[in-house]
């Protein structure tokens, strides 16, 4: 199948690749890129797992054709932490616990991180609404929401 | 065993960052799906779309044409195909029913059965190239529950295969589909049940449900031209998955090397193998790596969830004893046996002492996939069908039901099922941490809103473990593991190390590493982990320890038993001046006696059993059936509890399992035994919004059986949820439940008399 050449910013730099029309965003992160943080859990938009952000909204790229992102703007967990100081949600992550396994951790923080950026003062109801798109299996999310409240305190303690 | 003469602990029971946090929260660590190769090809399998047929002929010859494509396998090519093993005995059987369920040979017995699998140059190629795949069926009957598969007209899966009764020995006569049948009697049952108050008798369903971890099963191999293999895989035990892969594959075990990735859940279900082999062989005709991948449809139909079951329980009471149980189990295997009843049947009266029962266990094979071990495999189900029926006695005889599983608890001394006595125990501790909890002090209030508990068990396992731990020259320590990490255990051993060697959890750093680098490790499983491995961690510690106090004491000129290792440093008995850390001596290595590294490789035993109580309060909507979780305790006899954060993780997340179990997790079959709910989407697991927080009550008695007490705790917190949840709607509805799911379909049809 022949190939189409994309041109996107990707995680703040102007990146450039050639694709099968066919291949969703996830494939293309992962497999011609080599950022493998989003992972495939489902591949159909139920886990989450693969959650980026496209244009500041937060996607499912499982669900995204590579091809769409021409001229747009993708952020990956690996855009998230600034050099080797984490984001405050990594740090709770950490803090707090709220991973086991891990391999849900990087789609649970960018859509928190998408929750945070939208409403920064979010009660527990609003932060299990926002992640219920994101599946976790071993945690019981229990500490995930504190490590989601834990940020948001952090977040505007820095802004206060 | 050696002992640490000082429970004050330093670094156990803190809640440090663990080791691989850093990678895990941004995106840096590989997972078994991340690995890429020079040269990688890609691997897809096709499937049978049937439950039950015969397999007349495959025919790849199209596929191998496909252009991309490098190479086609099917059963065929193991170098010990399965219908060329004769039967020689257990092990034949076996290897024949594990190389059957890797690539199907005479028949498919499930759909989703392995049947070939294609590598090319993209998972997209490979794909296409399936779809060129000409399988012949003859189509045949399925068998989709273990009450029509027990039947003697049922039709067989194996005409080969007998019921063999495991107290005897006896193997049937005619061919069946019961695999195995085993029984547990004491005391005098007939007796109990005529002097018994009050009896009640129930029998239940559970449907067939799965592990859900969020990773798809995945292997890549690469299989060079001197015949050597490496493996990349995420796996629960990668010592397992080369040693059965070089027993399928007629392959000497030092030749495989297996490289374990970073697992993405398993909860039992990494177990097994299905793909390595597969991968193995792909590569072998390719000359190239190749990476295969499961989609989420395939980790339902062709993975191993756990069992559906039938179970019949009828127990006794006399004033507040409980007296007497009767039950009888019957466990789906799936395609071969297997089925987890023996766990079943030998937990579920273990948190009561009670003198006079029989126990009926039946392993069966359906045309479902073959099951694989979920956490607490088999005892969820049989917790489910008697705390339900404990909680109805209770009810009808007017008995406060933790009261009751108080005066009725097991204890030190008594006996299990199989006759062996308990060791030191917490069943009666978290029976009282219930009763003493907030939660049940709190009252329980408004319209169809009820309260229930339930009690559990786990064994908990030992087995086999080796570590290394390497002191460096500035006194930091590279701590050498092949456990499998699945949820935190690097930080678990290396607290344990940083605590037997008196130094901080910061200058221990573990790593995971593959099979040729260090010795036998069994799987990350049976809750094994931080209790058998931190034993080998301890054993090491002490090692090092010893080694130390012979180097200071060549140092000072002085016998060995007059230096103390204390808290990081060496002092002499005798002389006060003479004192070393742990550092100062490290740094001295070279002059000392050469590099200085503690190993121990051992089989563990001592594991201590795990009791939890759980307490749940509901509300049901009466319109919709929905069932909402508005408050949930767990508390749980822990041992000790070496990172609290993880042990609660542990809990909370087993509960929530438990939780999606009992109101909606079901594999979901049409008559023909097609599952129609393979995704995530249909297969509905509790999401953030479904559940609340989980309150956990750590309870801590120390397991005799480990120097710092450590007890197994990832999987009991699943068992008692399905009957804590029953027993909550009883309450609330005034409706006994016994089939699982209690979705909103199912409870709204019981509430409006529709069943």
């Amino acid at each position: 199948m022949p190939r189409v050449h994309v041109t996107t910013r990707l995680n703040g730099e102007e990146t450039d690749f050639l694709c099968e029309p066919r291949q969703s965003l996830l494939e293309v992160l992962r497999d011609e890129i080599g950022l493998t943080g989003a992972k495939e859990g489902c591949n159909n938009g139920n886990c989450g797992a693969c959650a980026v952000h496209l244009d500041g909204r937060v996607v499912n790229s499982c669900c995204v054709l590579a091809v769409e992102t021409a001229g747009r703007e993708v952020r990956t967990i690996e855009g998230l932490a600034n050099g080797d100081h984490l984001h405050p949600l990594q740090d709770a992550f950490l803090q707090e616990a709220a991973l086991q396994c891990g391999i849900c951790t990087p789609g649970f923080i960018m859509s928190a991180a998408s929750l945070l950026e939208n409403e920064p003062n979010p009660d527990e109801h609003r932060i299990r609404f926002w992640l219920s798109g994101n599946l976790c299996r071993c945690t019981g999310y229990d500490k995930i929401v504190r490590a989601v409240q834990r940020a948001a305190t952090q977040l505007q303690e820095a802004q206060s | 065993m050696t002992t640490v003469e000082r429970p004050e602990y330093k670094v156990i029971g803190t809640r440090p960052v663990r080791p691989d946090g850093a990678e895990k929260v941004t995106g840096k660590a590989l997972y078994g799906a991340d690995i890429h190769l020079p040269g990688l090809i890609h691997g897809r399998v096709l499937r049978s779309p049937h439950a039950h047929a015969r397999i007349l002929s495959i025919d790849t010859s199209e596929a191998e044409k496909h252009p991309g494509v490098f190479a086609v396998v099917t059963a065929r090519d193991f170098p010990a195909a399965a219908d060329k093993v004769e039967d020689l005995g257990e092990s034949a059987v076996n290897l024949k029913d594990a190389l059957d369920n890797i690539l199907a040979s005479d028949k498919a017995l499930y759909r989703g059965h392995a049947i070939a699998a294609v590598a090319a140059v993209n998972p997209h190629v490979a794909e296409e190239a399936l779809a060129k795949i000409r399988v012949q069926y003859e189509v045949l009957p399925p068998v989709l529950n273990v009450r029509d598969a027990m039947r003697e007209d049922a039709p067989l899966l194996n005409e080969k295969r007998f019921t063999k009764t495991l107290m005897t020995g006896a193997t049937s006569e005619k061919p069946s589909n019961i695999a195995t049948y085993n029984r547990f009697q004491g005391g005098d049952l007939a007796a109990a049940f005529a002097e018994a108050d009050a009896v009640v008798e129930r029998e239940f369903t559970t449907q067939m449900v799965h592990q859900g971890y969020i990773e798809p099963h995945n292997s890549t191999a690469n299989w060079n031209a001197d015949g050597t293999i490496t493996i990349w895989t995420s796996t629960q035990g990668a010592f397992a998955v080369r040693n059965l892969t070089a027993d399928v594959l007629k392959h000497p075990i030092a030749s495989i090397k297996v490289v374990p990735m970073e697992i993405g859940g398993g909860f039992g279900g990494k177990l097994p193998i299905y793909l390595d082999p597969v991968a193995a062989l792909l590569s072998k005709k390719s000359g190239r790596p190749v990476k295969v991948l499961m989609s989420r449809t395939e980790v339902f139909e062709g993975s191993g969830p756990t069992s559906g079951t039938w179970i019949k329980v009828k127990a006794g009471m006399k004033g507040n004893r409980l007296t007497a149980v009767e039950a009888t189990l019957a466990y789906e295997a799936g395609a071969f046996p297997g089925s987890p009843v023996g766990a079943g049947s030998m937990t579920m009266l273990s948190p009561y002492n009670v003198e006079n029962f029989e126990i009926h266990a039946y392993d069966v094979c359906v045309n479902k996939p073959k099951v694989a071990a979920y956490r607490a495999p088999g005892a969820p189900a049989a917790a489910f069908a008697i705390e339900s029926v404990i909680d109805e006695l209770c009810k009808k005889q007017g008995l406060d039901p933790l009261q009751f599983r108080l005066e009725n608890s097991s204890r030190e001394g008594t006996r299990m099922v199989t006759g062996v006595p308990f060791p030191r125990i917490g069943a009666e501790e978290t029976v009282r941490a219930a009763i003493e909890s907030p939660h049940w002090k709190s009252p329980i209030e408004g319209p169809n809103r009820g309260r229930g508990v339930a009690s559990g068990y786990w064994f908990n396992g030992g087995m086999q473990s080796s570590v290394v731990a390497n002191v460096n020259t500035d006194g930091t320590v590279n701590l050498v593991e092949g456990s499998t990490d699945i949820g935190g255990t690097r930080a678990s051993l290396a607290m344990q190390l940083a605590e037997t060697l008196g130094i901080p959890y910061e200058e221990i750093k573990p790593t995971v590493v593959d099979t040729d680098s260090i010795g036998h490790n069994d799987v990350t499983g049976g809750s094994r982990t931080t209790f058998a491995s931190g034993l080998a961690v301890f054993e090491a510690g002490m090692d090092i320890r010893r080694q130390m106090i012979a180097r200071a004491a060549k140092l000072w000129g002085m016998p060995e038993d007059e230096v103390v290792y204390e808290h990081g440093k060496l002092h002499s008995l005798k002389d006060s001046t003479k004192e070393l850390t742990f550092k100062e001596l490290a740094a001295q290595s070279a002059r000392t006696g050469g590099p200085i590294a503690g190993k121990a490789s051992l089989l563990a035993r001592g594991a201590g059993g795990a009791f939890a109580t759980h307490i749940v309060d509901v509300e049901v909507d009466p319109d919709t059936g929905k069932v909402t979780i508005l408050r949930y305790t767990a508390t749980q006899d822990v041992g000790t509890a070496i990172h609290p954060s993880y042990v609660e993780g542990q809990i909370q997340g087993g509960v929530v399992q438990g939780i999606g179990w009992a109101l909606n997790e079901e594999y979901y079959y049409d008559e023909e035994g097609r599952m129609v709910n393979s995704s995530f989407l249909d297969y509905r697991m509790p999401t953030a919004l479904d559940v609340p927080m989980i309150d956990t009550i750590l309870v801590e008695v120390p397991n005799p059986g480990h120097p710092y007490g450590v007890r197994g705790v990832g999987e009991v917190p699943i068992v008692p949820p399905l009957a804590a949840i029953a027993n909550a709607i009883a309450d609330a509805t005034g409706h006994r439940f016994t089939d699982l799911p209690m979705s909103p379909r199912r409870v709204v049809e019981a509430l409006n008399g529709l069943e």
